[in-house]
């Protein structure tokens, strides 16, 4: 097996043999909110593996849709967040700060938790060299320290675009958690050379993205999908604590068509009282507090045998 | 090992404010509230696409939507969408006729040259025409020849007002593509309002080299072509989600904090003039039609409106 095939970044733990996680106040599920808040670039440079835009520049249909989501779509998903409890754990592409300060600031100070999800969505980490990859995580903390006034601690890679040298880096970085592996439900540890990483469940499965736009599924399919996720989360995390995020985007949640199935979605998961209402960073921080080195132990014994 | 030139980590437009100057960042909810005649609530606008998709059409380029895309001749995509200019827009136009409802029509000129009953059933329900170019053949995007996208645009603009006797002043760019002069050319021309930026729910002023020309909100995300067409939604699914969209901005609109919006309705006759949807879409309208505080109201007047209170 080559580290190509397979760069081990994590070893193989089964699902229903495990260490028991618990949530605090003994709650089932561990719940969070994972906005996308993004940018993309009117007329960005290329990068070889990826097109920004399906059409020529200026793609004024498509750029203007997903600014929809910053002049308008957000303050609605922020309004329902707030009438509902829930606080955001921002996907950020940190330059959305600098061109528009009043949304860093409402996000700020809902105390939501600001984690990368780059500068840009149209500059992807592909191609990049291990300095350059360096001098964008840099920046990227430098960004959350600066306009969400607390350190950087969680990563989404830009458009999910990733180097193989990605995971190495931001433990180097100080960077706790990555929400780019999707194979498992639980939280995991992740093999790095140095320092600690782990995986923490985001969701390419209820992302209104792959729901909502590629996958065709209307406002009530969409609010039918959290609820069936949440249901079975919910009663497996009765014998093992569970994790449940709810990923979004302001330019598709945000519009008045989906306003109402959203709040309905919100309703029914707060709704219930086994849930911890929690960021993304809190959910790791947990889990390094108190789960790590039970996860840690049980699939090193494993891997001995 | 193979990596990025230095200028893919410099951000030129880093800054407060959008990245290219034609409209400034602005937030929906923290505007100037407005007030549509009569205190209505919502404006309704009103805007089937009527498009000449001609059996020749180019396969390079942006493709529109709807777009033949079977070798030639595809006479199956051809007259589904000469179906839309001949029967389909007849039956969305009774639709309305029957509801006393307004709209603004977007109009491939060489489509009103082709089919001239067209303009006289517009002219007879005092519909406003809205240009929507010469074709579905002539799509505006870089690559195109400055001098030729002109002159797409003045005989676009010049036939349809010869024909229709109505100054057009709005613009629709098919399949909404725009170069970087898109803009400066239709403004120059003497468009008042564009209908191909999505961002928002309520007009804004764009900037032109011949002056500001206002982005309307026309629908998108609750257009018949994204519902229909690419989602592949039944008409029971189309029902909920626009009298979903509608209700939402109708509740919206009674914060006085909020003030009127705009719900618009984009209906392509090929999709929504089909016998098994056109319920569909009277059923949206009678939804509206149920609820006091509707103005039903042209892109041109909905615009007048909103820019005498700025």
């Amino acid at each position: 097996m080559t580290a190509r095939e397979d760069p081990q970044l994590y070893d193989y733990l089964p699902y229903y043999d495990r260490p028991k996680i618990t949530w605090p106040g003994a709650k089932r599920l561990a719940f969070w909110c994972a906005p996308n808040v993004e940018h993309y670039e009117f007329n960005p440079p290329p990068n070889p593996s990826r097109t920004s835009w399906a059409r020529p520049i200026p793609d004024v249909l498509h750029y203007a849709w997903r600014d929809y989501g910053n002049r308008a779509g957000i303050w609605r998903m922020m309004a329902a967040m707030d009438k509902y409890g829930v606080k955001g754990s921002v996907s950020l592409n940190v330059a959305v700060c600098d061109h528009f300060p009043d949304i860093a600031a409402a996000m700020r100070e809902r105390q939501w938790e600001f984690f990368s999800h780059g500068i840009y969505n149209t500059r992807y980490t592909y191609n990049m060299g291990e300095q350059q990859e360096r001098a964008f995580i840099e920046d990227v903390k430098a960004s959350v320290l600066k306009w969400g006034g607390h350190e950087l601690k969680g990563w989404l890679a830009p458009a999910l675009t990733l180097t193989e040298r990605t995971m190495e880096l931001l433990a180097e970085a100080g960077i706790i958690y990555t929400l780019d592996l999707f194979h498992d439900d639980q939280p995991l540890p992740v093999n790095v050379p140095s320092g600690r990483m782990i995986s923490v469940p985001y969701s390419l499965e209820i992302n209104d993205f792959t729901t909502l736009f590629q996958g065709s599924s209307t406002p009530r399919d969409y609010t039918d999908a959290i609820k069936a996720q949440f249901d079975r989360l919910y009663m497996e995390g009765a014998e093992n604590g569970q994790v449940m995020c709810l990923p979004l985007h302001p330019f598709l949640i945000g519009q008045p068509h989906r306003m109402r199935e959203f709040e309905k979605a919100l309703d029914y998961i707060t709704s219930h009282d086994g849930v911890w209402l929690a960021t993304g960073r809190e959910i790791a921080e947990h889990y390094y507090a108190h789960h790590y080195d039970a996860f840690a132990k049980a699939i090193a014994a494993r891997k001995g045998r | 090992m193979a990596t990025l030139p230095a200028t893919y980590f410099e951000y030129p437009f880093r800054r407060a404010g959008m990245d290219h100057d034609r409209y400034a960042y602005s937030n929906l909810f923290k505007r100037k509230p407005v007030t549509w005649p009569n205190g209505a609530r919502v404006a309704l606008w009103i805007v089937p696409t009527l498009e000449y998709f001609p059996l020749d059409m180019a396969s390079k380029g942006v493709k529109p939507p709807g777009g033949l895309e079977r070798p030639y001749p595809d006479f199956w995509n051809y007259t589904l969408r000469d179906y839309g200019n001949r029967v389909g827009f007849a039956r969305i136009f009774r639709a309305l006729e029957r509801r006393n409802l307004k709209a603004s029509v977007a109009l491939s000129s060489r489509l009103a040259e082709r089919y001239p009953h067209i303009l006289e059933e517009i002219a007879r329900l005092k519909f406003e025409v809205i240009a929507h170019g010469l074709d579905m053949n002539h799509i505006h995007a870089t690559g195109v020849p400055e001098a030729e996208e002109r002159a797409w645009v003045q005989r676009s603009l010049a036939t349809l007002r010869r024909l229709s006797g109505q100054p057009v002043t709005g613009w629709y760019s098919p399949a909404a593509s725009e170069s970087h002069g898109t803009l400066d050319l239709v403004a120059a021309e003497g468009c008042r309002y564009v209908c191909d930026w999505v961002n928002d729910d309520m007009p804004y002023p764009l900037s032109s080299k011949a002056g500001t020309i206002h982005a309307m909100p026309h629908a998108y995300e609750i257009s018949d072509l994204q519902l229909f067409h690419f989602h592949k939604y039944k008409p029971k699914q189309f029902v909920e989600q626009v009298c979903d969209h509608f209700d939402w901005l109708y509740r919206e609109a009674a914060d006085p904090a909020c003030g009127g919006r705009i719900v618009a309705l984009s209906l392509r006759p090929w999709l929504s003039g089909v016998p098994h949807r056109i319920a569909a879409v009277e059923e949206v309208l009678d939804h509206i039609g149920r609820h006091a505080g509707v103005w039903s109201a042209t892109g041109s007047e909905i615009l007048q409106v909103w820019q005498a209170q700025q």
